[in-house]
């Protein structure tokens, strides 16, 4: 594999090969070490620009990203705004063509309306990462989704994986069946069937609509954040009933008897979708997934850069 | 006005159903003759029309022209320049202007500029309730004495179902028909594009099709309960097909319209987020677009409309959530109609015809589709074989949002006649 391996934008993974997919997971492995150093930085990304473009609120992801720029050594810039680009005045492609005329390398855009990234990458020759654009991908959460399995598993293909809770409105859920099926897992959405698009089973994903039968045929349940506003959307009756028919629960782990692995691409909502002696408890890996965040970030900020898939990071 | 002798097209008229080689004789503004061997009078252009079609002048019922208030992306005059390069002698104009056509002054305000361009004869649709808010009928009457040929709320659908019964019941006084938009906004609210796999995997809001089909039974079942026209505005769903299928074996009073782009496209071609693809009601799937075919050919949809929507560039450049709907539609309608129903032998050519010139002016009771002796001379001079490549520099729209942009089309219009004027001659078109 070439070293401009990924093409210019990271939009989605729908839009990559396995081949693509695992590069990536290789590529992180050694980033992983570098933030488990004292002096946590390497120069690969010196003298390159990078704009965090944020137009929706995140802590999370966006830190993941400046801390991922920072160890490789870029300079980074943060726009962060809360109001969309249309309603401050001006729009994304006059924000395009500013970037571009600044001459930077790489933008990383997290947007609210799906396709934003695309139209982004579309229209500048730097290199783009989606951050989060709409109901649509969220690439990186995916890949560090898929790292974090397969730290634990060993493997990605052959493993079943139930994605639970408010699959219409997420991009976790669409990155990660995208890059999961690609990988050869198996893959089901369960949750009340008003969150589950339903046209999502000619993909080849199953559809349980009853978490119990979920978790008794997963291996790992990928837990959704329920965004508190799909209530009042009319989309569930309450976040009580919620918890007690589709949470994850102590109680339904220990009905289904087995040892599942726990993710949830955060940030939580304790005693909703997921109870906190889930979350805390041993079956959980949301801190891996996290710190995995920072790796799978310096790999495709690395690897879009035009970076060599055999680097070493030592 | 010089007298024109078209000699030797294949004259096609729907409206009395005959086809074939014949010369056509114009003469004041109208219709003189028709046959074999027309001798050329004194002073009288002659043309000749060989391997040509002529044809009744094309008729759009649902055509937006954005004047008064968003004159930057198309004026009545544009407009109605676009209409007749594309063919068309009348295009009917829906009241989503600023201020709302929904006066006799603002209706009397199209009918003038629609004089003043000279080109298509350019009719209002008035709105049906006042400032297309659904709440208080406009003034029918009023609004027809000044020119209005239909009423419509167009993109902001008739909501309450005692509104719509009252419109179709008042509107049967004057004889004209309530064209509605059918949505039940409370399902389409926020909707981005078709709902289905497309939509599920591009993070898009979906309008499911029940959204249009809802609405499509509730106006089927007004018109039944007051006998009143009702004309369904672009249907898009085979459900919506099946619906008018059932009214008309009912014998009720519903006509209908489709778009080539609801007969061409399915919703796939909405990845990549290509804003030329948003439009409302959206491309749906290919069982619809198939199923629209089908109603075109057997007639359950009564005729072609463009639903020309002219957007400045810099309003469709933009996140796909925040674009406007619509695409421009009069130039490349009959080089879709073409390549989409009459070469894959869905439609005869009459047949077609029929669907875009004599039926759309039978629905809304307006003149042409016809080239009946005595008739205006609205007439079309088409290469139905010529296969030419849309270009957007070519469009005379204002605007040119259309996903059909460097697409290849089958056939076009090389002389547009309206009232026996030239109102558009192509450049460059064949003429011995």
């Amino acid at each position: 594999m070439t070293a401009a391996a990924l093409g210019k934008d990271l939009v989605g993974l729908e839009f990559l090969t396995a081949d693509q997919i695992r590069l990536i997971l290789d590529s992180a492995e050694p980033f992983k070490e570098v933030s488990e150093r004292a002096i946590k930085k390497v120069p690969a990304l010196r003298g390159k620009t990078i704009v965090n473009l944020f137009f929706e609120a995140s802590t999370r992801t966006r830190i993941s990203f400046e801390f991922a720029e920072k160890r490789l050594s870029a300079d980074t810039v943060n726009v962060a705004t809360s109001i969309s680009s249309v309603s401050k005045g001006e729009t994304l492609v006059d924000t395009a063509r500013n970037l571009e005329a600044m001459r930077i390398d790489m933008v990383v855009i997290r947007h609210p309306s799906s396709g934003a990234a695309q139209f982004l990458g579309d229209r500048i020759r730097s290199n783009v990462i989606n951050a989060g654009d709409g109901k649509h991908e969220h690439p990186t959460q995916g890949l560090l989704d898929l790292l974090t399995l397969r730290d634990r598993f060993g493997k990605i293909e052959g493993l079943k994986v139930a994605i639970c809770g408010d699959v219409l409105h997420s991009r976790v859920a669409r990155s990660n069946i995208w890059g999961l099926l690609k990988l050869g897992a198996e893959v089901a959405l369960t949750g009340p069937a008003t969150l589950i698009p339903r046209e999502l089973a000619e993909l080849g994903v199953r559809i349980i609509p009853r978490i119990d039968d979920a978790m008794a045929w997963a291996d790992a349940l990928n837990v959704l954040r329920l965004q508190l506003e799909r209530m009042q959307g009319g989309f569930i009756p309450s976040l009580r009933e919620y918890n007690r028919v589709f949470g994850v629960t102590r109680e339904r782990l220990e009905r289904a008897g087995k040892e599942l692995v726990i993710l949830h691409p955060g940030p939580m909502n304790r005693g909703v979708e997921i109870d906190s002696d889930v979350a805390d408890g041993h079956c959980s890996v949301i801190l891996p997934q996290v710190t995995n965040g920072v790796a799978i970030r310096m790999a495709v900020l690395y690897l879009l850069a035009g970076g060599a898939p055999e680097w070493q990071a030592s | 006005m010089t007298d024109l002798l078209i000699r030797g097209g294949r004259v096609i008229d729907p409206s009395r159903g005959t086809d074939g080689v014949a010369d056509l004789y114009l003469k004041d503004g109208k219709i003189e003759a028709v046959g074999r061997n027309i001798p050329a009078q004194p002073g009288a252009e002659v043309l000749d029309a060989t391997g040509k079609v002529v044809a009744p002048g094309l008729i759009d019922l649902h055509v937006h022209f954005r004047e008064p208030g968003f004159e930057h992306a198309e004026t009545i005059a544009t407009g109605a320049l676009s209409a007749v390069a594309g063919g068309f002698t009348a295009v009917c104009a829906m009241p989503n202007t600023d201020p709302v056509t929904d006066s006799q002054a603002t209706v009397g305000f199209v009918v003038r500029q629609s004089i003043r361009a000279g080109l298509a004869r350019v009719y209002p649709i008035g709105a049906v309730s006042m400032g297309q808010r659904g709440e208080q009928l406009t003034e029918f009457g009023e609004m027809v004495q000044a020119g209005a040929v239909a009423v419509s709320d167009d993109g902001k659908p008739v909501k309450s179902s005692h509104l719509m019964r009252t419109a179709l019941e008042y509107a049967k006084t004057f004889g004209i028909p309530v064209a509605d938009h059918c949505e039940d906004m409370s399902l389409a609210e926020g909707g981005a594009m078709h709902e289905g796999l497309v939509s599920a995997r591009l993070g898009l809001k979906g309008i499911p099709s029940a959204a249009e089909e809802i609405m499509v039974a509730r106006d089927i079942i007004l018109a039944e309960l007051t006998g009143g026209h009702v004309h369904l505005c672009h249907m898009s769903t085979r459900g919506s097909v099946e619906l008018i299928r059932w009214a008309k074996s009912k014998g009720l009073r519903v006509t209908a319209e489709a778009t080539p782009h609801h007969f061409t496209l399915t919703h796939e071609r909405c990845e990549g987020y290509d804003t030329n693809a948003k439009m409302n009601p959206p491309l749906r799937e290919a069982a619809d677009r198939d199923a629209i075919r089908q109603g075109l050919k057997d007639g359950t949809i009564d005729c072609i409309a463009s639903d020309h929507a002219p957007h400045h560039y810099d309003t469709k450049e933009r996140e796909f959530d925040d674009a406007p709907n619509g695409i421009v539609g009069l130039e490349t309608a009959l080089g879709l109609a073409l390549r989409e129903l009459v070469e894959p032998g869905i439609l005869s050519l009459p047949e077609l015809l029929a669907r875009m010139s004599t039926v759309p002016a039978r629905i809304f009771g307006l003149a042409g589709g016809t080239l009946a002796v005595g008739a205006p001379a609205d007439v079309v001079v088409f290469d139905p074989a010529r296969r030419w490549v849309v270009r957007r520099e070519e469009l005379h729209s204002r605007s040119a949002n259309t996903p059909f942009l460097n697409e290849t089309l089958v056939g076009q219009a090389d002389l547009t006649l309206v009232g026996g004027r030239v109102a558009f001659d192509r450049p460059g078109r064949q003429n011995p």
